[in-house]
This record gives C-alpha cells, sequence and structure tokens, in this order.
C-alpha cells in the first residue's frame, strides 16, 4: 500500500510539475478518522497530501463532467474507471483531456461497519496490511479488514482499472463468480416481502439526494426531482413521494450504473440503495449483454436496440 | 387497509401510440374498449414517447392498471421507436416486478389495424388480472 501511495505521489508531481495537467484529483487523509477524502491538487508541491488506504471509496469520476476546459488527472480504481469509460461513451468528458491513474483496487472499508464493531467514538485509526487499528478513548481494537468491507465491494467483479495511462500497483485477480449473488437472494423473496422491505427501507429517506449527488452517472443538469413544470414527485416525505424518487432514480441508472456504491456510501439514512441499480445491472447483462462502463465500443443498452431482442412479455 | 368494497372496479390507463390504431375506421376498437370499461386512453405520438416515468406516476396517482401500447417491431411510423421502448419496457417491467409490484398491473401490446378487436381484448385482459390483485396499494398517495 505504501508503494502504491508513493507512486501516486510520483506520477502526480511528474505530471503537474511538466504541465502536463492543470489538476490532480485523489483522496488526502480526511479529518475524521476511517475516512479518505477528494483533494484537487493543482501544484505539486502539494502532492504529498495524496493518500491510498482502504478508505478511498468515493467515486471521483463524479466530479469529471464539472471540469470544464481542465487538463485533469485523476485517480481511478476499478470502479472509477468504469464510470470515467461510461461518461465517455456517453460524450461527458474527453478523453484527450484525462490522464487516468489507474490503481488496482484492494477493495474498500465500510467505516459505518467499523464503527459499529467498537463502543465508543473512534478517534484514530491505522491501516496494518490486512488489519485496522482503531483507539478511541481507553479503547484499541485490531479488526480484521476483510471483514468490514463496503458491500460494494464484497461483490465488486472489476477491481481493476477498465482504462488507464498509468497503473500504480499490481493488477489484482478478480472474481466475478458472485457478482449478483445479493441481487438472486432478494429475487427469491416472495414479492410481498420485496415490497415490505422496499418500503420500510427508503422510509427513512430524509430527500437530502446524497445519492444523486454522489453517483458518477448523475450529471443531469436538472434531475426530474427538482422539475417543476411538470411536478413529478411530490417535495415531501409523503411515503409514495419517496418511493417514486428511489425507483426512478435507480432506474435512470439502467445500463449506466457502474456499482461502485456511492449512492448508498453517501447516505445518511444508511439505506441500502446498491440492490436497486445492481438489479438493473444483472438484467442489461442478461437481456443485452451489456456491461456498463467495460467497453468505449458499445453504445449505452437503451440507446440501442436489435431486432431480436426479448419481447415475449409483450401481448 | 381497507377491505376491498364489493363494487369495486379497476381504474385503468393505458398509454397508446398514435399510429397503433389511426384511421376512423381502426378507431371504433378504441371506442369499443370504452364502451366495454371505463378505460382511459391517453395517446402518444410514438411508443417511444412513453416515458417509464409516465407508467410510475400512473400508478402513483392510483391507477391499479396500466397497460402500454404500441405497433409491432418494424410498423413504426418513425422506423424504431418501439424498438428503443422495446428495451425500456422489459427493463422497467422486470425492474417493477423485483421491487414486488404486482406482476400483472403493468403490461404491454403491440397492435396494429389488421388485428381487429385486439385493442379491447387486451384492455379486457389487464382488467381481469387487475381484479385478481384487487385495488394498487403500493405507490399510491396515500392522501
Amino acid at each position: 500500500m505504501e508503494n502504491r501511495v508513493q507512486r501516486i505521489r510520483e506520477e502526480a508531481r511528474r505530471l503537474l510539475s511538466e504541465g502536463l495537467v492543470d489538476v490532480v484529483i485523489g483522496f488526502e487523509r480526511g479529518t475524521l478518522p476511517l475516512r479518505s477524502t477528494p483533494i484537487f491538487i493543482h501544484d505539486a508541491s502539494d502532492v504529498d497530501k495524496l493518500v491510498w488506504d482502504s478508505f478511498c471509496g468515493n467515486n471521483l469520476a463524479r466530479y469529471l463532467p464539472k471540469m470544464g476546459d481542465q487538463r485533469v488527472a485523476v485517480v481511478a480504481k476499478g470502479c472509477d474507471s468504469r464510470a470515467i469509460v461510461a461518461l465517455i461513451v456517453e460524450k461527458q468528458i474527453a478523453r484527450e483531456k484525462l490522464t487516468i491513474i489507474g490503481v488496482p483496487c484492494q477493495r474498500m472499508v465500510d467505516w459505518h461497519k467499523v464503527a459499529k464493531a467498537v463502543q465508543g467514538e473512534i478517534l484514530e485509526a491505522e491501516e496494518r496490511g490486512e488489519e485496522i487499528v482503531v483507539r478511541g478513548d481507553g479503547f484499541e481494537r485490531v479488526l480484521r479488514r476483510e471483514d468490514y468491507l463496503a458491500r460494494a465491494c464484497e461483490t465488486c467483479a472489476h477491481r481493476n482499472p477498465v482504462l488507464y495511462d498509468i497503473l500504480v500497483g499490481e493488477e489484482v485477480e478478480e472474481d466475478a463468480s458472485n457478482n449478483y449473488a445479493d441481487v438472486e437472494a432478494f429475487e427469491a423473496r416472495p414479492p410481498d416481502e420485496r415490497w415490505a422491505y422496499f418500503e420500510r427501507q427508503v422510509s427513512r429517506c430524509i430527500r437530502c439526494y446524497a445519492c444523486r449527488d454522489a453517483c458518477p452517472m448523475c450529471y443531469c443538469e436538472e434531475c426530474f426531482v427538482d422539475h417543476a413544470t411538470p411536478r413529478w414527485i411530490g417535495t415531501g416525505i409523503d411515503p409514495s413521494d419517496i418511493e417514486m424518487w428511489h425507483i426512478v432514480r435507480a432506474y435512470h441508472q439502467t445500463g449506466r450504473c457502474v456499482e461502485c456504491g456511492a449512492c448508498e456510501r453517501a447516505c445518511p439514512m444508511e439505506i441500502p440503495l446498491l440492490y436497486l441499480t445492481k438489479k438493473l445491472c444483472k438484467e442489461v447483462g442478461e437481456l443485452y449483454g451489456f456491461e456498463a462502463g467495460m467497453s468505449l465500443e458499445a453504445p449505452p443498452p437503451l440507446a440501442t436496440f436489435s431486432p431480436e431482442d426479448e419481447q415475449g412479455f409483450i401481448r | 387497509m381497507n377491505e376491498q368494497p364489493s363494487d369495486w372496479e379497476p381504474k385503468v390507463l393505458a398509454f397508446m401510440c398514435n399510429w397503433c390504431l389511426y384511421t376512423k375506421a381502426d378507431q371504433a376498437d378504441i371506442a369499443r374498449a370504452q364502451e366495454l370499461s371505463d378505460v382511459k386512453v391517453i395517446r402518444v405520438p410514438c411508443s417511444g414517447r412513453i416515458n417509464p416515468l409516465f407508467i410510475l406516476k400512473a400508478l402513483e396517482e392510483g391507477h391499479d392498471g396500466v397497460l402500454v401500447v404500441g405497433c409491432h417491431p418494424g410498423d413504426c411510423h418513425y422506423k424504431e421507436g418501439n424498438y428503443l421502448s422495446r428495451r425500456k419496457f422489459a427493463t422497467l417491467k422486470s425492474f417493477l416486478e423485483y421491487l414486488g409490484i404486482g406482476k400483472g398491473r403493468v403490461q404491454f401490446a403491440w397492435v396494429s389495424p389488421a388485428e381487429k378487436g385486439k385493442f379491447p381484448g387486451v384492455v379486457k385482459g389487464l382488467i381481469e388480472d387487475v381484479k385478481k390483485l384487487g385495488p394498487a396499494r403500493r405507490l399510491g398517495r396515500s392522501h
């Protein structure tokens, strides 16, 4: 891990000092333990702020459509790179303005899970190989990293960057075998139970739209939920408004979601959201053989068609 | 939740491509469907115009069943609108079922003028299916 941090810093320093890019987007140590936060570095003298650890969960592709004419270098793990590819395919960003510093991902840790594993507030955290040491007032605990992975990372099938200019570290072995295990388990439950689960989970929603704002693929100038004429969805917390919001937000990701889990990670109410978009990922995979963000050539599945598409459900 | 009232009739809505049944003569089938039931028909320029949000909105506004009607593949007035909508409908349908919104509440049909009587038939089919499911209690507005 230490090596990767050094390599990221070296590459960032080189790119900035040689004037090849205007800004490097990466991660810095967060102000709170267990959280690394995005940083925008414009000056080579700042590159030592860059870090790489198990808390670099944010999808940095989120910022790219807003970078205007700047030449940007971005640190990208597997899911960030998939979002970058999907954004290029959707013509939201230009490949030639982008330098991708790819990092094979060791899988990220969900700080909520860690926080719940201990009594009391964690004031300090340190990563030691496969262990996380957390300390607080009068306690120290050593936790196994793999027991606290983010849900998106547990089933991730694409940890290596799909597209990159520079690769930091060695590619890791990927495992796609249980990518949709969680979706399949949910599908197997009776419909009433599925609805009850959805209803109960989203009832906690406070309509903050953090899920949308963290999502690399939510870049609409005006979101349907903010649209005033017509007003598609009420702005209050009527259950049907909340349900509509979550259904349509997820559905808009059909063939576009890169399964990074940014939505879920950003949710202050800890509403599971990934099980919704992952179903749609599974569906476009099965129906149209498509996986978002894996190819610069394949058009988004809902923007194209084949005369032979499945239509057994149409009378 | 209230028990289903004995005189309950499902509230159904159909989104329909303008070109499926275009001529006066063909539109007799729409009139026929409306005679047999109180289906509301909203005509749109093409099934490709049907935003999945329309379908969800119809459910939210308290409809018990929604029918979506377009032209057969190859018959689209705009050549490929229905091919594109077919993908949206397929993914939306399985997503709604996954969520637990009753299978059969949202139905799809291709209709052409050559299929006289098909439109009233699919409306009837939808109403029968929705009657079995009972009034929609999911996604509907609570006030």
